[in-house]
């Protein structure tokens, strides 16, 4: 029933898309498009959240005569495809609530209009696909529908190079996922899901598919060193866009990849689980100290979301080396921390990116250094960021902490594993995480403390107005649901509890019946955690606080010029800007990452011109991978450049050689 | 249970009580090392008193963060203090969160309080923000990694259960554990804002840090941040004190006299701890800002081969 019903949403988006592609000029298209977005995705988040509640309600299979002919359109909603059904549809909806305001400051809507709608509907037909050339399809239907969103304002400079390096990572990774269904569908070309699960591939070959599933899935979620399109194309796109290609997009590419390694590829071999958590370390790590080093802020939120899905693969990985191990328990509890953080950071980064479009749409600035003070002028907004920077830095009692305590629990399970490979990374992966946990807080003190703090640094920063009610709103509610998340923990694992069930064996103990709503992943002695009692101590302490001093302190309060240590400045220049402020990090960490070197250019002496400080960043994973092989596909073109002035004899002796010579391939082979 | 509820609010309260004791019992032994009187033990409670009693003078650009982060900060930091054991284990709180939380509650309180450096404009409040928050982007790390060796040899993350654990027989002599010691150390230290990283003492200082962060605060906001740092304190002192030196620590349920016991060990340990932090502080020089990372680096460094060693000696 419930597949039946998303297709239903699915058509209804697509519809939804051909009337903004015919109605875009109208006055209320926009309101339109988005109200229809927000009730359709809304009612297929209901649809989702009652099938992962109760997934034995779910079997139905359901076949279309769609697509290949031999072998249809296969649709499917399992509890792992309905989980991530409520995280792609939560975020959709928050981002057409978002939109209803957001969305009228739009220049170009016949740009955005169309393609949203159908956006939604690529993803939600990844996740119901339940046969390979569904999957695919839908997959390079989300790509490119995404793509039109990132050329939506093509003639901004800079917007065409990222849609074009979109555009080729998604091929590649599709191209990749190609192969490895390929793989797994094997000679006899079963490209159903259930007949794939049936029959497991060798060991080799699987180990071939876990690498193409890596590039493919990794690819569009952003894994170091195939990132580098993410934070070019994100922040590129409208900001209602942006958020749903951070905060949902990426989530399905770890579908993608959880569907395959897990479900599909029958049981693993423990070196995944070396390198798979290894890849996620250095992904989390790198992609901080990107944000870190970011003057843009939609572009720092994009890095920040390279960061988060590191902290995913770490989880995903370890699973996959405690499944391979026969440790189930431990599985469960490294597989729910991956999921309980798919979750949460599609909560808390479509919140930062609405944080920023709100400041976009009131300012016209992305550029931090152009910004500040603006929680004066802005403070609803600057109450939602500053919750979602909390969540995301991983601090109690939001949710962030949450799924980061239980990556390392999951952690510290590892000692017991047998390969003496794991025991040698994992400690380090681990030191990796909690690396990229600190630099993720000062981050985000950088992200929010630069743009909404200190006095105004531009006319545009001083003269900015708060935003509207509907972006308000949609801000809102995902702080709430931060909140919620974090201090009621335990409901949200136990909802976890059947995808945990199917892809592992085993699942986490119920929490619900704990007292008082304690998580206690393995034992109370081991290590437990309360979100609600933390948060109502530190509501009680801080209110207690209040309460002393409010009775026996005094209640002057006198406003005058900051002090700054006797010296004043009226002039907001002297304030610290993104740059300043990540100085010291640079200086400790991108010295060996980035290779960051800084130039002071002095004037000559009697010149009064002013010095200037240079810093020259070199972005290591672009000029190690991508450079060279630009360069040999620039060669390679260059030298077959000569292929296209033939003679006619020429092309005739071409022809017949490469014929020859494919002849005898296929001799030898046989 | 309402017993249990009695001990726990006993408990913070002691802690509340002893923190500008412990500071300015540092305070005044540093000054005696060094030849001067110093001031008297009971200072730090009458500078609190003093700066209560005073009218708040707040930056004309200041926002609501800048007079809510105290007291953010003051009740993040004693919920921490609060879940670490002083003079007994396993009260009511302790289980409510783990050395990871503690770890994590005291990061929520350095958030608000670099955010409330950066909140008035000012350039002295950025150079505090932001050096603090790259000394904790590797003492943070390495505070996880030291939690990382004991929960390994205790089994649990709970610092009641690892107080246990010290305690038992099964412990012996291990290098890890003097590493996890050493790296420990490091982290308070430079956590708070203690020589060789910072120095308490300073203003008007480039290298300030913790007070270049706060110079804005002034009245009962600068009070509650200074109570806040001096709960900070005791709690580092009283980690160290439980993991590593847990003898005499009362159970809960264990009776008044084991409580008074335990709490009578608890003050001789503080006072043992304060001397040699005093004399340690007194025995060197602070370092230049960008030597931190050296110092910081080999902490993180320790925990990692701390942690390491436990991996590899395990037997599956």
């Amino acid at each position: 029933m419930t597949a039946e019903f998303l297709l239903g949403c699915v058509a209804a988006l697509l519809a939804t898309s051909a009337a903004g592609l015919v109605f875009y000029r109208c006055r209320i298209a926009s309101a339109a498009v988005y109200t229809a977005c927000l009730a359709i995705t809304g009612a297929a988040l209901v649809a989702a959240t009652r099938a992962s509640l109760s997934p034995a309600s779910l079997h139905g299979a359901l076949s279309l005569p769609l697509g290949l002919p031999w072998l249809g359109a296969h649709f499917k909603v399992d509890a792992l495809a309905a989980f991530f059904l409520l995280v792609i549809n939560l975020g959709g909806a928050m981002a057409s609530l978002f939109a209803l305001g957001y969305g009228r400051h739009e220049e170009t809507p016949g740009r955005v209009l169309p393609f949203f709608p159908a956006f939604l509907a690529g993803m939600n037909l990844v996740l119901l696909a339940a046969d390979a050339f569904t999957f695919l399809f839908a997959w390079e239907f989300m790509s490119l529908s995404s793509w039109a969103l990132v050329m939506a304002h093509h003639r901004r400079p800079g917007n065409t190079t990222a849609g074009y390096l979109y555009l080729l990572m998604a091929s590649f990774g599709t191209l990749a996922l190609l192969l490895a269904f390929g793989l797994l569908a094997g000679p006899s070309g079963g490209y159903e899901f259930t007949v794939i699960r049936q029959m497991p591939p060798a060991a080799s070959i699987s180990a071939v598919v876990l690498v193409l599933a890596l590039i493919g899935a990794g690819s569009k979620a952003g894994l170091v060193p195939l990132h580098v399109w993410l934070p070019l194309a994100h922040p590129a796109a409208p900001t209602h866009v942006s958020a749903l290609m951070s905060g949902v997009m990426t989530k399905v590419a770890v579908y993608g990849f959880v569907r395959i390694v897990f479900d599909l590829l029958g049981p693993p071999t423990w070196w995944w689980g070396a390198i798979v958590p290894l890849i996620g370390g250095i992904t989390a790590v790198m992609g901080v100290l990107y944000a870190l080093l970011q003057n843009d802020l939609k572009r720092l939120l994009a890095y920040s979301t390279v960061e988060n899905i590191g902290i995913i693969f770490v989880g995903l990985g370890l699973a996959l080396a405690f499944q391979a191990n026969q440790m189930q328990a431990a599985a469960a509890l490294a597989l729910t921390a991956a999921l309980l953080h798919v979750f949460n950071h599609s909560l808390f980064k479509s919140l930062l990116f609405f944080g920023a479009g709100a400041v976009l749409s009131s300012t016209g600035e992305r550029d931090m250094d152009r910004l500040g003070g603006l929680i004066h002028r802005m403070p609803r907004t600057a109450f939602a960021f500053l919750i979602g920077s909390a969540a995301i830095s991983a601090l109690p009692p939001f949710n962030g902490f949450v799924s980061e305590w239980l990556t390392f629990q999951a952690i510290l399970l590892s000692p017991t594993l047998p390969q003496w490979l794991l025991k040698f990374l994992v400690p380090a992966v681990g030191a990796l995480l909690a690396l990229a946990a600190a630099l993720a807080g000062a981050c985000f003190v950088k992200a929010f403390g630069i743009t909404f703090l200190g006095r105004p640094r531009t006319d545009i920063a001083r003269g900015a107005a708060e935003t509207d009610a509907w972006s308000i709103a949609a801000m809102f509610i995902l702080a709430a649901l931060c909140l919620l998340a974090g201090i009621l923990p335990g409901y949200f694992i136990d909802a976890l509890g059947p995808v945990i069930e199917a892809m592992t064996g085993a699942s986490l103990p119920r929490q619900e019946q704990l007292d008082w709503l304690t998580i206690v992943p393995i034992a109370q002695s081991r290590s437990s955690y309360n979100g609600l009692l933390v948060f109502f101590f530190i509501v009680l302490s801080a209110s207690l606080a209040a309460e002393a001093i409010h009775r026996w302190a005094s209640a002057a309060v006198r406003r005058s010029a900051p002090w700054d240590c006797g010296f004043p400045d009226a002039s907001p220049a002297t304030q610290y800007t993104s740059g300043s402020f990540s100085q010291p990090i640079r200086r400790v960490f991108g010295t060996v990452l980035f290779r960051a070197r800084e130039e002071v250019q002095m004037p000559p002496p009697g010149d009064a011109s002013p010095a200037r400080l240079q810093v020259h960043l070199r972005d290591l994973p672009w000029d190690l991978v991508y450079v060279p092989i630009a360069r040999a596909v620039a060669f390679c073109a260059e030298r077959l450049n000569a292929l296209q002035f033939l003679t006619i004899r020429g092309y005739l002796t071409l022809v017949f050689s490469a014929l020859v010579v494919l002849l005898m391939v296929l001799a030898v082979w046989q | 249970m309402m017993a249990d509820l009695f001990v726990q609010f006993c408990e913070m309260l002691v802690v509340l009580g002893l923190a500008p004791l412990l500071a300015g019992y540092v305070r005044t032994l540093k000054a005696r090392l060094v030849g001067r009187r110093g001031p008297p033990l009971m200072q730090p409670y009458r500078d609190l008193l003093r700066l209560i009693r005073k009218e708040v003078v707040l930056a004309d650009s200041a926002s609501w963060l800048f007079r809510a982060a105290p007291y953010i900060v003051f009740a993040a930091t004693w919920v921490a203090a609060a879940l670490v054991p002083t003079f007994a284990t396993g009260l009511l709180f302790n289980y409510a969160a783990d050395m990871i939380a503690i770890v994590a509650l005291l990061a929520t309180a350095r958030f608000m309080l670099a955010l409330a450096g950066l909140d008035v404009g000012t350039s002295f409040g950025g150079i505090g923000s932001s050096r603090e928050m790259m000394i904790a982007s590797l003492a943070e790390p390495a505070m996880v990694m030291v939690v990382f060796t004991l929960s390994l040899l205790a089994g649990s993350t709970q610092l009641s259960s690892i107080a246990a654990f010290m305690q038992g027989p099964g412990v012996g002599l291990r290098v890890s554990l003097a590493m996890a010691l050493v790296a420990l150390i490091m982290v308070a230290i430079a956590e708070n804002a203690r020589i060789p990283v910072d120095n308490p003492a300073t203003h008007l200082e480039l290298t300030m840090v913790h007070e270049a962060m706060i110079l804005e605060y002034s009245g009962r906001h600068l009070a509650l941040i200074e109570l806040a740092s001096f709960v900070k304190l005791l709690l580092y002192t009283s980690i160290i004190g439980c993991v590593f030196a847990p003898w005499g620590i009362a159970v809960a349920g264990q009776g008044l006299g084991a409580y008074l016991v335990g709490l009578a060990v608890y003050v001789v340990k503080l006072a043992v701890a304060g001397l040699l932090l005093a004399l340690f502080e007194t025995a060197i020089a602070k370092m230049r800002v960008f030597r931190y990372s050296d110092f910081l680096g080999s902490a993180l460094m320790l925990g990692v081969l701390a942690t390491l060693l436990l991996f590899v000696s395990r037997v599956a």
